[in-house]
């Protein structure tokens, strides 16, 4: 697969090219806020911003989603199922921590039986994901194995010296290339060999790419579930779900019915285990505290997931957590809490 | 010399904990902690990123042993005073240190929005203060400034205004969770009785309603402490909605300033004669 490069002058052109066969989602600005939003004509793209507030995993997960309906009639109750998503979309600009965090849903809801809602819109999506030239003092993604200078997606792309380099990496990635590549011109992997290792020396500097994550082990499961410091690192916790939901791999849900008046709609939410009644059951409920309810979110990323996922962790460092909990606490402080100090 | 007083009274068994701030990663992300050992105190950090307001956490601190001894910057000492207007907070169990404040910062460095509309350097609730004389300094600013700008836009306008802003909302609920004046044991949208709670709405509309309906339920309570929008992860300016509250409380009850005496009656629980009819509704309009 070929290296290829386009003006980033004539950026906007590509963007045309591709929302002219099917949907294209990017890092777009609406009042003052970057998320991952459909382009259009004269919409604000800033590739620029490391972060969109929320990552992409809504594309494929979105925080609300009808599953199914139920008509009911006298005594009959009809089934209506849902359509599963046919939108073909793109979702261009993913950063190498959200494209991974694709790999870790995926373990989630690819795995038998399959969610078959996820699994369509992963079938009709395009990732396109863009190294990080500029990545912040909040990032620990090298930690989790990525490499924020070789983006994993169906194609690669990066943005430097005005030109932006793009290379297909998967049979889907090179589908869509073939249909725009008459915008490009070939280059050369050696133009951004320089790029590449700035943004690896950047990362190698930055004051969390060294956690020691050695201690998160299946095998610890009961030490760290039993550590004194959940009680001090839990004590301020106010229980909303930011951490949750800006998470790229918090992939927890609701299912909820909803009375329409002549039947039930059901759908699904994002639900947190940060909330007093997450899976909350007739008994009551089985974490009582926020202590509790904390622990469970750390626990899971750091011991539960990779324990069942040959050693996967499900966080990739994309440092949204640490940016935006209203009391700043946080999966770095909880990993050296518990025994990760730097190395 | 926070420290110094906080350690006294520690080492004096006049109070069983400290609730400050812990020192984090970097400079801005401090977390809003209990110390209950001089060892522990050493971790104790109160400088220009204490924005956080630790009122709410003394709801709960009034249910442990002993005293805790809390830090409150002077606006905070509003949302406490409310809180004791309201029975929520138990005053023999809290002893508050008043610490002087020059505005506070986000981490970029910016003043914080609530900050940029300082309500006053003075505590309104103190057993004991730390200030200087530079903390006494209030900058002048106008806090109805951008409602005013608002309510001059046409209806379309400004539904498209909000609209707009409140469709970026994610329902993570941190500006309820943070807000002194949410502290319902269980609150409307998660209780499952209620008919409305939800985590994430099917319906756009509803989910904006729920900034709508909170905005009432805390009107004339609302102290005007700005957590709400210093919290929300989407940047929505939450604080425009209590503030146009707290604005047409002022001009059709007088002017109000929630928490600025625990003992106080609210406009909207109490009853006198000259008390606005529902008409005026109509009459505001301007139809």
């Amino acid at each position: 697969m070929m290296m290829l490069k386009l003006s980033m002058e004539r950026v906007g052109e590509l963007f045309s090219a591709i929302a002219n066969q099917q949907a294209l989602y990017l890092p777009i600005e609406s009042a003052d806020q970057v998320n991952f939003e459909k382009w259009s004509e004269g919409r604000k793209v800033r590739l620029d911003v490391l972060k969109t507030v929320k990552s992409g995993k809504d594309l494929f997960f979105p925080q609300s989603e009808n599953l199914v309906a139920f008509k009911m009639e006298g005594k009959s109750i009809e089934i209506i199922q849902q359509e599963l998503s046919q939108e073909k979309f793109v979702l261009m600009g993913v950063r190498p921590c959200d494209a991974k965090s694709f790999e870790i849903l995926d373990k989630v809801f690819l795995a038998e039986p399959q969610d078959s809602y996820y699994a369509a819109r992963r079938a009709n999506g395009t990732v396109i994901a863009m190294a990080c030239g500029n990545p912040e003092e909040t990032c620990f993604c090298k930690n989790f194995g990525i490499d924020a200078a070789d983006p994993v997606g169906d194609v690669a792309i990066w943005i430097h010296e005005g030109n932006l380099y793009w290379k297909s990496q998967t049979e889907k990635g090179e589908a869509l290339t073939q249909s725009v590549k008459s915008l490009f011109s070939e280059a050369q992997e050696a133009e951004i060999d320089a790029f590449k290792a700035g943004i690896r020396e950047k990362i190698e500097q930055l004051p969390f790419s060294h956690l020691d994550l050695s201690s998160f082990t299946p095998d610890q499961l009961n030490e760290k579930f039993n550590s004194p410091q959940w009680k001090k690192l839990s004590q301020s916790c106010l229980g909303c779900g930011s951490c949750t939901f800006v998470c790229p791999t918090c992939q927890c849900y609701d299912i909820r019915d909803y009375d329409t008046g002549h039947g039930i709609q059901r759908y699904r939410c994002w639900d947190s285990c940060m909330y007093s009644d997450f899976t909350m059951m007739a008994h009551g409920t089985n974490r009582p505290t926020q202590l509790e309810r904390f622990r469970q979110r750390f626990m899971h990323k750091l011991i539960y997931f990779p324990s069942n996922n040959d050693g996967m962790y499900s966080c990739v460092g994309c440092g949204r957590c640490v940016a935006k909990c209203p009391i700043h606490m946080n999966i770095v402080k909880v990993i050296k809490a518990l025994g990760g100090e730097s190395k | 010399m926070i420290k110094e007083k906080a350690a006294q009274l520690l080492r004096e068994g006049k109070v069983a904990r400290v609730l400050g701030w812990e020192a984090g990663e970097f400079a801005y992300d401090l977390t809003p902690a209990y110390f209950e050992t001089e060892e522990e105190l050493k971790n104790l950090v109160y400088n220009e990123y204490s924005g956080a307001n630790l009122s709410k956490y003394l709801i709960a601190a009034s249910k442990m042993e002993g005293v805790t001894l809390a830090l409150l910057k002077p606006c905070d000492t509003l949302s406490f005073n409310q809180l004791l207007n309201e029975h929520r907070i138990n005053r023999e169990k809290v002893y508050v240190l008043g610490v002087g404040c020059k505005g506070m910062k986000d981490q970029n460095g910016e003043l914080l929005l609530k900050c940029k509309c300082c309500k006053g350097k003075e505590f309104k609730a103190f057993d004991e203060v730390i200030d200087d004389e530079e903390c006494r300094n209030v900058p002048e600013s106008d806090r109805f400034e951008e409602v005013r700008r608002i309510e001059a836009m046409s209806a379309e306008e400004r539904f498209a205004f909000w609209r707009n802003e409140l469709s970026k909302c994610i329902r993570c609920n941190a500006c309820r969770n943070v807000c002194p004046a949410c502290s319902c044991i269980k609150c409307v949208f998660d209780n499952p009785k209620s008919g409305v709670a939800a985590k994430a709405n099917t319906d756009d509309f509803e989910e904006n309603m729920f900034h709508i309906i909170r905005a009432y339920h805390v009107a004339g309570r609302c102290t005007d402490c700005g957590e709400c929008s210093r919290v929300c992860p989407q940047g929505i300016p939450l604080h425009l909605l209590n503030r146009k509250f707290i604005k047409d409380i002022n001009e059709l009850y007088g002017e109000y300033q929630a928490g600025e005496d625990p003992e106080a009656r609210g406009p909207l629980t109490n009853y006198t004669q000259g008390d606005a009819e529902p008409s005026v509704v109509r009459e505001r309009s301007g139809e």
